[in-house]
């Protein structure tokens, strides 16, 4: 790791002016940051430590969402009796994400800046249509997400909500990886108000919605009418884990999963 | 054999070491730190092979906090590391044997290899100053596959070994093979990969070196499974120094698998240095340079060929296969695939004629060793996985194929070279079926495809040689030095005793065992007894622990040392009960007058050897302190049967272990549940290697591309069942505590025996083989592939 600035923000406000005054990375959770940091990967002569900030933490019911702080742990998700009695989807995915340790720190703000394409939070994000609150604006999830570790967010921006519109029904069905357990594939199916919706992580190189599923599922919202839709593997990652090929099955078999917890 | 020690032997007496390792005062190499100390960091290559045309270090000396820079121009006089085991080929030539520089001379060969050794205040510094360091490389063509490297026109790694390859031995005899073949009523052919595995012990290697003026000697504490060995080969072979100046300290270890057992570049870069910037200097590996630098395991290429008759009695067997060596040959690299491979060939079975031929192969990758197991999980997994094979091909039941070609006559020799002293086959393999419910699997399998998975069972009844090794035979073989193994019993005056063993715990619990061999013998409370390991300067030599050796071979040599030691007793004890030395019975830690109830307690003894007032001073030396010296005369056959039960999920590809028995005769036992222990460790180590995990260098830059926990997937607890684990007894004939070995029988058993579950699962779908590790990917695609067939 190389040497350092941290700067410990108050407010929003505090923060975003020290984002703009040093040109330095907010940090969240740290969880990608810093390991990418220790292994002199990531050098960022400034930090700011956006975990002081109250406004930035809780999860709360408004009217037919369900808002989250962008601050707000993985594990705080898990055991949220409002997330449970409103999105329980949401707390079966924060379970499944890395280890006790990584779900302790990490915070579904950093992991949705990060866009990591085999983060879970963005397909929950972007299966919702849910909407990112930032220091400047508003920003919905089909804005949201651009490719690879980009996103809309401009510099200096902070997320600081993430609100989740109440579904119907959902379920996410996560493929490990082996070896890093992050998604190989992941889907996430939702009926929300505004329609069937299903967005898969892990499989290409970022977050997307499949439309032949979507489509199936609101002819028929079953298990076997996800599984029967062939997903074209042109786009996806092919690697050491898995070809183009498995993944495109997987999104089916996934899809089918994710429909049959649905309750 | 007295009560007591029927009462400690065989006991699962709690792991004495626990105590300090569970309240995290267990010393580790890295928790040492010494005054003055420096911070060392090694700049390795980007590159598998390029040429070094020149080192600038003028930048990174002048950094802050350097203290030293150092790159293999620097070391003149160093000799390169070296290789303990010579192989002939078929020739009659002798192994290729290439230097090993400790940093690199005009080319580096592997991502990782060793080019600059920056010392420096702190850790940061040095590696800010590594970054200054400018080297010009021109990037050659690189070579990563064994069988790649042996083809013509492959990228040359040595000059010094034309065409890449190492030898190419050869064992059995082919002629006799090759007429069994002939007349064989059934063929079976099998092309096997022995995946490539990066030993990933929990704490990486770690070494704290330094240098005292005021003695010229040197200490250098280090992650080491056998310190008197790294010694022995730093001082005498490499850096010239006189073995009595250099003291090895391997404090508590986490766990080595093998790849601690090698002198590495690292520790004796910085023996050297220690004396140059006369301060002490740390290293401690990071995970990152722990997979790319560590010694790997495995990497095989083979075909087999198994000959039967009409009646399944295995005629012949033939093996041809390609070991990859890595860059360099590491320091027990050549016997691996030769000695400790071929010769198991036979496994449990009466197979009259084998041939195996192994060419060894140079690449541009970390070096290859020994890994748990070394060499006989590679042999068992082509035995069982052929047997597998011809027993699927010729519609005999698995367990059936192996009965009908078990050995069972004792002592027997076999056509590669072993003999075998005692093994009871037909009692594990029994005993595992009734374990595994092996009647109930059919109903099983039948309820598994209702809900549409693949139910599959597979055995691996393995054999491994252990307790190495007999040292002339060894020599005979190759071996460059002895493999006996000592240990010294320091019976205090008060009666209490400290052990000191030549053999290494890193995870063993040799303090616990060891101190039950000596409480058990001497009838003393196991309280009374503490282990002394991992010091060349308070341990009097030592060959280390390695091929599940320690209780055999350094388990023997404290057995003689305490026999050592009562026979003086009965001399001492002849002499205060004024009896003859030939009328005293040693039991349950008395020394007793035959047919009196006259005796002397051991403590006692030991007082008046130590307070010699009354004493035999004419004929006897005070004190009571023995040392011995043990080389075994055979090798130990630890066996068994495990048999392993898998459900496969065709939709995902995904196999679930939904049951693992093991029955292993490791002959007797002193510590049952160290033993399971071990076993279960073994277990999960050789279903990680066939279900998960695979190092894989990028064939055209020579990039390690598993080169963290992100893509190299290591089995975690939930993906393994609870293992049920048993045991047989034939005590081994020739040490007097009767025991062969089980630290190493887990990973030797269990990728056969999981493959063939896979493979017996698959072939309701037509799948007959592909390669470890069955990940979910694997499966799928072995799936889609016999689908198109």
């Amino acid at each position: 790791m190389y040497a350092f600035e941290l700067h410990h923000a108050k407010s929003v406000a505090d923060a975003s002016a020290a984002l703009s005054r040093t040109g330095g990375k907010a940090l969240a959770g740290g969880q990608s940051l810093v390991a990418a940091m220790k292994l002199r990967l990531a050098q960022p002569g400034h930090l700011v430590d956006l975990s002081g900030i109250p406004e930035l933490k809780g999860i709360r019911r408004e009217g037919d969402h369900l808002v989250i702080g962008a601050m707000t742990r993985h594990a705080d998700v898990v055991s949220s009796e409002a997330v449970k009695g409103a999105i329980p989807a949401l707390a079966a995915l924060a379970e499944g994400i890395g280890d006790r340790q990584v779900r302790n720190m990490g915070t579904i703000g950093g992991s949705i800046a990060n866009n990591d394409p085999a983060a879970d939070w963005p397909a929950a994000v972007l299966g919702l249509g849910a909407t990112v609150v930032t220091s400047k604006r508003k920003i919905a999830a089909d804005e949201f997400f651009k490719g690879m570790f980009e996103t809309a967010l401009a510099e200096g921006e902070i997320i600081t909500a993430v609100s989740f519109p109440v579904p119907k029904k959902a379920a996410y069905a996560k493929f490990p990886n082996p070896a890093s357990r992050f998604a190989l594939v992941g889907v996430f199916v939702a009926q929300t108000g505004a329609g069937t919706r299903v967005a898969v992580t892990g499989a290409a190189s970022s977050v997307f919605r499949s439309k032949a599923h979507e489509d199936a599922l609101a002819k028929d919202w079953s298990a076997a009418a996800a599984k029967a839709v062939r997903t074209p593997d042109a786009n996806l990652n092919s690697d050491l884990h898995g070809t183009a090929a498995y993944r495109a099955h997987l999104v089916s078999v996934m899809a089918s999963r994710a429909v049959g917890a649905t309750h | 054999m007295g009560a007591n020690e029927e009462g400690v032997i065989g006991k699962a007496v709690r792991r004495k070491e626990d105590a300090r390792f569970l309240t995290g005062t267990g010393q580790y190499t890295d928790d040492v730190n010494q005054p003055n100390q420096t911070q060392a960091f090694f700049l390795r290559s980007p590159h598998a092979h390029a040429k070094i045309r020149g080192i600038d270090t003028a930048k990174a000396k002048a950094s802050p906090g350097v203290v030293a820079v150092y790159t293999g121009a620097d070391l003149e006089g160093v000799n390169g590391l070296p290789c303990g085991w010579l192989i002939h080929s078929t020739d009659g030539t002798p192994m290729k044997e290439p230097p090993h520089p400790v940093l690199a001379k005009g080319k580096v060969r592997y991502v990782g290899d060793h080019v600059a050794l920056v010392i420096a205040e702190t850790l940061a510094q040095a590696k800010d100053a590594a970054e200054l360091i400018e080297v010009d490389y021109e990037v050659l063509p690189s070579v990563v596959n064994p069988i790649d490297a042996l083809k013509p026109g492959a990228p040359q790694i040595h000059d010094e070994a034309p065409g890449n390859k190492c030898y190419t031995w050869a064992l059995g005899d082919k002629a006799a093979v090759d007429a069994a073949f002939s007349k064989a009523a059934h063929v079976t052919r099998l092309d096997l990969v022995n995946n490539r595995l990066i030993p990933n012990a929990i704490e990486p290697r770690a070494a704290v070196a330094s240098y005292s003026r005021a003695d010229d000697a040197y200490t250098l504490y280090t992650t080491s499974q056998n310190p008197h060995v790294e010694r022995l080969l730093m001082t005498a072979f490499v850096l010239g120094l006189p073995e009595h100046k250099v003291r090895v300290i391997a404090p508590d270890v986490g766990g080595g698998f093998g790849s601690k057992i090698y002198l590495y570049a690292e520790e004796t870069a910085m023996v050297w240095a220690a004396k140059r910037v006369n301060r002490p200097i740390k290293w401690a590996c990071e995970r990152s340079e722990s997979f790319l630098s560590d010694a790997h395991g495995r990497d095989h290429v083979t075909r087999a060929e198994l000959a039967l008759d009409k009646d399944g009695k295995f005629l012949a067997l033939r093996v041809h296969t390609v070991a990859a060596m890595g860059a360099y040959l590491s320091t027990f690299a050549s016997c691996i695939p030769t000695i400790l491979y071929a010769t198991l060939l036979a496994g449990q079975y009466t197979t009259p004629a084998i041939y195996a031929e192994v060419t060894a192969a140079f690449t541009n990758t970390a070096p290859v060793d020994a890994y748990r197991g070394a060499g006989r999980p590679e042999a068992t997994y082509v035995v069982e996985r052929i047997v597998h094979q011809a027993a699927a091909e010729t519609g005999i039941a698995q367990d059936e194929l192996r009965r009908r070609n078990f050995i069972r006559t004792f002592p027997y020799q076999t056509p590669v070279a072993l003999l075998y002293d005692t093994g009871g086959y037909d009692a594990c393999l029994d005993e595992a079926n009734r374990m595994a419910d092996v009647k109930g699997f059919a109903a099983r399998k039948a309820e598994s495809a209702k809900h549409g998975k693949l139910r599959g069972l597979g055995y691996a009844s393995y054999i491994e040689a252990c307790g190495l090794a007999p040292s002339n035979i060894a020599g005979a073989l190759g071996a460059r030095a002895g493999l006996f193994e000592a240990g010294e019993v320091r019976v205090h005056p008060t009666g209490s005793v400290t052990v000191f063993t030549g053999s290494h715990s890193h995870g063993q619990g040799h303090e616990t065992t060891f101190a039950q061999v000596v409480a058990g013998r001497l009838g003393i409370p196991v309280e009374n007894v503490d282990v002394v390991h991992g010091d060349t300067g308070r341990v009097v030599f030592g060959m280390g622990t390695y091929g599940s050796r320690s209780l055999a071979v350094g388990g023997t040599a404290i057995v003689k040392a305490v026999d050592k030691v009562i026979d003086k007793g009965k001399k001492i004890a002849a002499h205060l009960l004024e009896a003859a030395e030939t009328d005293i019975e040693f039991r349950d830690g008395k020394f007793t007058v035959a047919g009196t109830d006259r005796s002397k307690a051991f403590g006692e003894v030991a007082l008046a050897a130590y307070v010699p007032h009354n004493y035999p001073l004419d004929r006897l030396e005070p004190g009571l302190n023995e040392t011995a010296f043990y080389d075994p005369t055979n090798f130990t056959f630890p066996a068994g049967t495990h048999v392993c039960e898998v459900e496969i999920d065709p939709d995902t590809g995904v196999v679930k272990v939904v049951q693992f028995c093991a029955c292993d005769d490791f002959g007797n036992i002193i510590n049952p549940m160290i033993v399971e222990g071990q076993v279960h460790g073994g277990v999960a180590q050789g279903l990680g290697q066939a279900m998960l995990e695979n190092c894989v260098y990028d064939p055209k830059s020579g990039q390690l591309l598993t080169g963290t926990y992100m893509d190299y997937a290591m089995p975690r607890a939930d993906d393994l069942p609870s293992f049920k684990v048993g045991t047989k007894v034939t005590p081994c004939t020739h040490n007097p505590l009767g025991a062969k070995g089980c630290g190493e029988a887990g990973a030797i058993g269990a990728p056969a025996a999981f493959m063939n579950a896979v493979m017996d699962a698959l072939a309701a779908v037509g799948v007959k083989h592909f390669d470890m590790p069955a990940t979910p990917h694997r499966v799928w695609a072995a799936i889609q592939s016999a689908k198109h067939a």
